[in-house]
């Protein structure tokens, strides 16, 4: 028996697990009895605990071919693994979401997305086939247009066993991402930017949230893939210098409450006001900054912290982003600056994303700020919106299931037999 | 070696009992620094994906040898088969289950012959063809289960002594003919041996790490190495303690 947690650290269950080398250990476990597939953990919540049996597929790593830009790999594979391998050939992920430690199979069942969402979709563009073990042990290559497809891609790995998948890159010519930021004082002006900035190829916001003169104080970061013409003359294009990374040993819970929030919020958008304009920024830091600060997740101290994740669709989002954030401000909780992006159209039927804005912060777990994550699901509910379920720790059964794909996706699961085979302390605590 | 285009092209490195964690690990490392891989294992086809893994991220040769350890006598054979590796690299091994092997001593001896017959035969036939050619490096995956036998692991720790004292000394034996021996002795390490087993964090490596300092061992020429190093201090005080507070103990 082990403890597994989710990286907000709130989640946590003792679980019999079991790791999968191969993909007949992966059959056995299915065979043996209810379970869910892990990644690498990085979902927030209980997606990836089940304590009955939870099959770790850090195991299954092998990358099996690549050609051209298109890799076959097992599910464990990590994407900074892929962003290691590749990238000094000259590819890098079509799709990222802000961390690179996260699976192949995890990506793959969270439907995740990146700061490129709104040009290219989310994971499920860049997905050619999934090799998926079902509950009788058999393995199905499913693609672009079967049901079982669209059921996988943001179906939380309660569809079956992400055994492999067959994933197209991008071509890239450096390493670097030439990265413009503007400073905005309110949500309106960077909404505004938003509709006017559509076709940067990266795009995302910082926004204060906290309480004080600072509130609605945005930095919108424009990014592109830069060309070797962009960089100093001597830096060969695709090397980077491997970053030094940090490690967080203690938390320090008290930064997230009212002053604190307030000051750091402030330092932060100061300090990137006044940095407005290109910078070049290497990849690493551009698409991960929390992932040189090893076990950041510690920071929120021991009782972990939740993420709140929602997307609005576009005619309501000025509308429910002043209602959430007025909320926040309210409560005087919350993590520095919240993330906020702009979505394209749907990728597929499962998944988060919608047209229109999407929302993001941690808060810190205790009492206020769990009641406070109720209000914002009514707004979000309210105003039409939806959640993201691999940041989700807490919601309520009747919240989830107020978005009409949770009743089909149990019912389906219910009709085809999945439901018994497949669960996690998520699929249980929501009814999927 | 260089070659005429002025690259430098690594030797191959061979890896014995290639489908375990660590072994998996240690392929990684090397092959990550150029090395064309020779994976051994028994049932030599299900390594298919681990040399796809290599090939694809590393862009190395890798070929595959079907190796049964406990066949001895096969051993000749295999080696003459090979082109003969600059680095040979063992990783056979099995823990047993203790209790098993306490009641019945036929299990107890095939977890010897697993741990200590089967690699001591094959290095000693490696040992011989290096020495013969003048160069090479043998690295032995032992481990610290041989430092001081304990009633949790006494039969798997006792081969593993025996296999110790076996690479110190082949490793004195081959010290004047420029053929390179190096023992390593990882603590827990995250592989499927300890599946199911909690132990304490700060103790416990992952595979990668061991893979690491296999590949540094190697290029540094060090005799003996812990992976992690603090499992030296507390050997040291393992093996300091008296028996007669050490027969009390249960460790």
């Amino acid at each position: 028996m082990s403890v597994l947690r989710g990286w907000g650290r709130f989640s946590c269950a003792e679980c019999h697990v079991v790791t999968a080398r191969s993909e007949e250990d992966a059959r056995e476990a299915v065979l043996a009895a209810p379970l869910i597939a892990r990644g690498n953990g990085r979902s927030y919540g209980d997606s990836a605990i089940n304590p009955g049996l939870t099959l770790d597929m850090t195991g299954m790593d092998r990358m099996l071919s690549f050609d051209d830009g298109v890799l076959v790999a097992e599910a464990g594979v990590l994407l900074g693994d892929v962003i290691q391998t590749f990238l000094p050939r000259g590819w890098f992920p079509m799709v990222t979401p802000g961390t690179k430690y996260v699976s192949l199979g995890g990506a793959i069942a969270a439907d995740v997305h990146g700061k490129n969402h709104h040009v290219d979709g989310s994971f499920r563009a860049c997905v050619d086939w999934i090799d998926l073990i079902g509950p009788d042990g058999a393995v199905q290559r499913v693609g672009p247009g079967d049901d079982l497809f669209d059921w996988t891609l943001g179906g939380m790995g309660l569809t079956g066993v992400i055994l492999r998948a067959q994933i197209r890159l991008r071509r890239v010519e450096t390493a670097w991402i030439m990265q413009e930021t503007r400073a905005f004082t309110s949500l309106d002006e960077t909404l505004r930017a938003f509709e006017e900035c559509h076709d940067a190829p990266y795009s995302v916001a910082w926004i204060d949230c906290s309480d004080g003169p600072h509130h609605g104080h945005a930095l919108l970061l424009l990014g592109r893939h830069a060309v070797p013409a962009d960089l100093p003359s001597r830096r060969a294009p695709l090397e980077t210098r491997h970053k030094r990374k940090l490690t967080v040993p203690f938390g320090v819970p008290f930064l997230f409450r009212g002053l604190w929030l307030r000051a750091l919020n402030g330092i932060f958008w100061r300090r990137g006001a006044k940095r407005a304009g290109h910078t070049l920024v290497d990849w690493d830091s551009y698409f991960y900054p929390l992932d040189g600060l090893q076990h950041w997740n510690r920071l929120y101290g021991r009782r972990g912290f939740v993420q709140f994740q929602c997307a609005l669709p576009p005619d309501r989002a000025a509308k429910g982003l002043k209602a959430l954030m007025d909320a926040i401000a309210a409560a005087q909780t919350g993590s520095v600056l919240s993330v906020l992006k702009r979505f394209g159209p749907q990728s597929g039927p499962m998944s988060f994303p919608m047209p229109g804005y999407t929302l993001a912060l941690d808060f810190p777990v205790n009492d206020r700020s769990l009641a406070l994550m109720d209000d914002l699901d009514a707004i979000t509910l309210a105003h039409g919106g939806r959640f993201y379920l691999a940041k989700d720790a807490r919601m309520r059964a009747e919240t989830a299931q107020a978005d009409p794909r949770a009743l089909s996706f149990a019912e389906m699961r219910a009709r085809t037999g999945l439901a018994g085979h497949f669960t996690s302390l998520q699929s249980e605590r929501l009814g999927l | 070696m260089t070659t005429d285009t002025g690259t430098t092209t690594k030797g191959p490195v061979l890896i014995l009992g290639a489908k375990s964690d660590i072994a998996r690990a240690i392929a990684r490392s090397f092959a990550g620094a150029g090395h064309p891989i020779q994976l051994a294992a028994r049932d030599c086809p299900r390594l298919e994906d681990d040399a796809r893994d290599l090939r694809t991220r590393f862009g190395v040769t890798i070929s595959l040898h079907e190796f049964d350890a406990l066949a001895g006598d096969t051993h000749a054979a295999f080696v003459a088969g090979l082109d003969l590796p600059h680095v040979a690299i063992c990783a056979v091994g099995a823990m047993g289950d203790q209790t098993q092997s306490a009641a019945d001593p036929l299990s107890a001896a095939h977890v010897i012959r697993t741990n200590f017959e089967g690699p001591a035969s094959i290095l000693a036939h490696l040992a011989n063809a290096m020495e013969a050619r003048g160069s090479g490096t043998l690295v032995g995956i032992s481990s610290v289960a041989g430092d001081r036998g304990r009633a949790s692991n006494y039969v798997y720790g006792s081969a593993k002594a025996g296999f110790t004292a076996f690479l110190s000394g082949l490793r004195n034996r081959l010290q004047p003919l420029n053929v390179h021996v190096v023992t390593v002795l990882p603590g827990f390490v995250r592989t499927a041996m300890l599946d199911g087993m909690e132990t304490p964090a700060p103790l416990t490596a992952d595979p990668q790490e061991v893979g690491a300092a296999v590949l540094k061992a190697v290029n540094t020429r060090r005799n003996v190495i812990y992976t992690r190093p603090i499992w030296r201090i507390v050997m040291a005080v393992i093996r300091a303690i008296p028996e007669p507070i050490f027969k009390k103990t249960s460790l």
